[in-house]
């Protein structure tokens, strides 16, 4: 009897060690991205930071719930949005101060843009439309934001993007679609 | 989320739109080198410090707190003793005093008592011995 409770122990110590593993090589390998998407979503580089720190402590504390009926990072963006949200709703008007204030200017933004092999011309040229592409950007409803980011900077399927917003795909493709529209019409109006 | 050619869904058609495809790639790749450098970047301990610093005060304040309190009571404590032994002294002072004011009265009763006790005894003597009586009282005196 002793000796199947030390084994159940040592079995359950185990498990809980492997666990612990799991969820560590998961931060590893998502934490760029769940900031990248906050960073993006919120424009506020300590913010950001703030809520990917959240995000991942919900994720741990959640962690034997996960069953992996969708990937982690999916599940991980799903955290994350719905703490976006929650910090959007609960501090909207000090979040508009505080992001008045923190955020960066879109020209800065912009000037992260890798040169690559264009001319002087063309780098400002690109500049410019990562500028307008930003302002667009920032136009754009809550939902309507998180879906054009998750699809064109995240790059994730309609599928995903789905599941971590918790939309159907009707109706993720109808924000992106509004959203690109907007978008392009912004990129047109300064033709 | 799976890395692929995002622009190849039909519904949007940016690709159709060269310069919307090319404006929101800079934009990705402009995300992605700023969201890497803020990644990246390095970060101070001050941040980590000013907690520490606010407990190490919290139990400093409290422990001072504790010592005064303790202190104090310490004091009160001493001076309710010493109050106590002193109504206790005074008790005992005014108990001795009543007992020997007692013992006194009880003295004096007695005195009076006792020569009561003769004034009676004397006058049991029968008027009829009193010349007897006079003629001691007489002899007994020098």
């Amino acid at each position: 009897m002793a000796a199947a409770t030390v084994l159940e122990r040592m079995t359950m110590a185990t498990a809980e060690e492997i666990a612990a593993e799991e969820f560590a090589s998961v931060v590893a390998r998502h934490r760029p991205q769940i900031f990248r998407f906050l960073l993006a979503s919120t424009r506020d580089v300590d913010l950001a930071e703030t809520l990917t720190q959240d995000c991942f402590l919900k994720a741990h504390r959640n962690w034997s719930s996960f069953r992996g009926e969708s990937s982690a990072l999916t599940w991980l963006m799903r955290i994350a949005i719905n703490l976006q949200k929650d910090h959007w709703r609960n501090r909207r008007m000090q979040f508009w101060r505080h992001t008045q204030n923190n955020a960066v200017a879109l020209d800065e933004a912009s000037e992260w843009l890798p040169s690559g092999e264009r001319s002087v011309e063309q780098q400002l040229l690109a500049k410019e439309r990562v500028r307008q592409v930003s302002k667009a950007v920032q136009g754009l409803s809550e939902r309507q934001r998180t879906v054009f980011l998750l699809r064109y900077v995240e790059e994730a399927e309609l599928s995903e993007i789905a599941r971590a917003t918790g939309l159907s795909e009707g109706t993720v493709k109808a924000h992106l679609s509004r959203a690109v529209a907007r978008v392009r019409a912004e990129l047109g109006g300064k033709r | 989320m799976i890395f692929k050619d995002k622009f190849a869904d039909n519904m949007q058609n940016p690709e159709q739109d060269s310069e919307l495809n090319d404006a929101l790639t800079n934009f990705r790749l402009s995300v992605h080198a700023w969201s890497d450098a803020a990644f990246n970047r390095p970060r101070t301990a001050v941040a980590a410090l000013q907690p520490r610093r606010i407990w190490r005060l919290a139990v400093g304040c409290a422990l001072g707190c504790v010592l005064v309190a303790g202190g104090a009571s310490v004091g009160l404590w001493q001076h309710h003793q010493r109050e106590i032994e002193l109504r206790i002294t005074q008790a005992r002072i005014a108990e001795h005093q009543r007992l020997a004011a007692q013992q006194q009265a009880q003295q004096l009763e007695d005195e009076d008592l006792l020569a009561k006790v003769d004034s009676d005894v004397s006058r049991e003597v029968p008027i009829a011995m009193e010349p007897l009586a006079q003629l001691m009282v007489d002899d007994e005196t020098p």
